[in-house]
């Protein structure tokens, strides 16, 4: 078999490999008063971009009441069967709300389905990724913690508005 | 021995005795932090102020872990071996002096614990039995990475030795006594070893290379390498055993760096700062913070290499140790020698 040998030649200099081994020591050096890469976590929270796609929430309007009609889309779309809706009457003018809206976040894959069906940008998702608890029961999301004041979620409507073009088409 | 005596006597052991152990603990944070710096990360920071408090944790950690001893294991080599990695380490604590002698009943009161005049034979004497804890602890552990890592750093540590104890010689040569009080006396009231061109600068550099091996460092680590050996001669070891093997390699890097700065750099002594200062006790105290600025700095250089270097092939280790260290260490003592006689130095 014939055999390439790919070896640099080294310089003197190089072969006496004291040089070079102060170079490394040298380098090491500097690095120690660089700046620090880490992040300090539980202080310094990453705040993640607006096309991160985290914990779905249900947007409150400015009267306190859900955008939600509880027409189904979103329970109906969901892959992971994670999103059940009771819907019941209510004298608004949409006629319709959900009574009970929970999201299983056990079972949510954070696939963001639901925000690109809903015809009322009223389940948007929001960039909270902290979505680990101590118990199964705590995991499953009500409306009471889903709502969320639409003013927290300005920025990403806008951006699924700009991204889906929902109105527009 | 007077009662003044006496009582200095037991105070200077027990302070003494006890620098190695914290100085230990501190290393182990040191190391962390240092490595975590070099790496763009921040290191251990939760315990306490700057993570002070980590080895604390640390300790607490090992006492309450699990003790495993594998099936096939000596038992009673696989307990000792532990016990015979740390204990050496730190009996060579005894002969270093940390700083100028005071004065006790108005006579010279030596720092070391115990001021032998044969303080290297001590320190060589020591250094030869540290290679046993490893050498038992990976044979005993009946595992086949335990006993190459073993094996392996037998080998390195015999082969270095050879040199480390030459540039020694070198040293005692030159400062013309044994005892390492009377070495750094000697080097504070001429020059450092350091700086005695070429043959001290050489055995300097000797010396420190071979204590790199000596205590089975980064880029001579191949005792407990862990590409290769897993862990090394410490795999089946586990809490306070596999933590006294830890204990054990920091304060032979401890007592490493101690001799460094008693040999080469005028222990205590800075450039005639300090050596000449009318009173002893301001004179002792601050020699002993100047002997620790200089380890510090050993201890440092030990950590600062690891992160830098790569380790060793096992071939280029012994060609480095048998061709080149010790051919050149023994010439360097040649030349000590000759230029000794010829009154040069």
């Amino acid at each position: 078999m014939k055999v390439k040998r790919m070896e640099k030649k080294l310089s003197f200099m190089e072969k006496l490999s004291i040089p070079e081994i102060l170079k490394g020591l040298s380098i090491t050096f500097r690095n120690m008063f660089k700046p620090k890469v880490t992040r300090l976590y539980p202080e310094e929270r990453y705040k993640a971009p607006i096309a991160l796609k985290g914990q779905p929430l249900l947007v409150e309007n400015e009267d306190g009441t859900p955008r939600c009609v509880a027409c189904s889309m979103c329970e109906v779309v969901c892959p992971a069967l994670a999103i059940t809706i009771k819907a019941e009457e209510t004298e608004r003018y949409i006629e319709r709300e959900p009574e009970e809206f929970s999201i299983d976040m056990l079972r949510c894959i954070l696939c963001g389905l639901c925000e690109e069906v809903c015809p009322k940008e009223a389940i948007i998702m929001s960039d909270r990724y902290e979505l680990a608890n101590f118990t199964r029961e705590s995991l499953v999301f009500h409306k009471d913690r889903l709502m969320t004041p639409i003013k927290e979620l300005e920025g990403r409507i806008r951006f699924t508005k700009e991204k889906f073009d929902k109105w527009h088409r | 021995m007077t009662t003044a005596v006496l009582i200095a006597t037991i105070i200077k052991v027990v302070v003494f005795f006890h620098i190695a152990p914290i100085m230990v603990s501190l290393l182990t944070l040191a190391e962390r932090k240092v490595s975590a710096w070099i790496q763009f990360r921040y290191g251990p920071n939760r315990v306490g102020p700057w993570g002070l408090f980590q080895p604390i944790a640390d300790g607490l950690k090992f006492f309450f872990k699990e003790e495993v001893v594998p099936e096939g294991a000596n038992p009673i080599l696989f307990r000792l071996a532990p016990a015979l990695a740390a204990g050496p380490a730190m009996m060579t604590i005894a002969v270093i002096p940390f700083t100028f002698p005071i004065l006790i009943d108005g006579q010279p009161f030596s720092l070391a614990i115990a001021d032998l005049n044969i303080g290297v034979l001590f320190f060589i004497a020591m250094s030869g039995l540290a290679v046993y804890g490893i050498l038992l602890g990976g044979w005993a552990s009946n595992n086949k990475w335990s006993l190459l890592g073993g094996l392996r750093s037998s080998a390195q540590m015999i082969s270095y030795e050879l040199s480390m104890m030459m540039s020694v010689i070198t040293v005692v040569m030159l400062t013309g006594t044994m005892n390492l009080g009377e070495m750094f006396t000697y080097q504070a009231h001429h020059t450092w070893v350091l700086f005695m061109f070429p043959v001290g600068t050489i055995a300097f550099v000797l010396f420190l290379i071979a204590a790199f091996a000596e205590t089975n460092r980064l880029p001579f680590d191949l005792a407990e390498c862990e590409t290769e050996l897993v862990g090394g001669f410490h795999t089946e070891y586990s809490s306070m055993k596999f933590a006294l093997f830890f204990m054990g390699e920091y304060s032979a890097m401890f007592m490493m760096s101690c001799l460094l700065a008693t040999f080469f750099l005028g222990g205590p002594s800075f450039f005639g700062l300090i050596e000449n200062m009318d009173s002893i006790w301001w004179r002792a105290i601050l020699g002993f913070v100047v002997f620790m600025i200089k380890v510090g700095f050993f201890l440092f250089f030990y950590i600062w290499v690891r992160w830098t270097l790569p380790r060793f092939r096992w071939d280029q280790l012994m060609y480095l140790g048998w061709k080149i260290l010790l051919p050149l260490s023994i010439l360097n003592l040649t030349a000590t020698g000759i230029l000794i006689a010829t009154g040069v130095l």
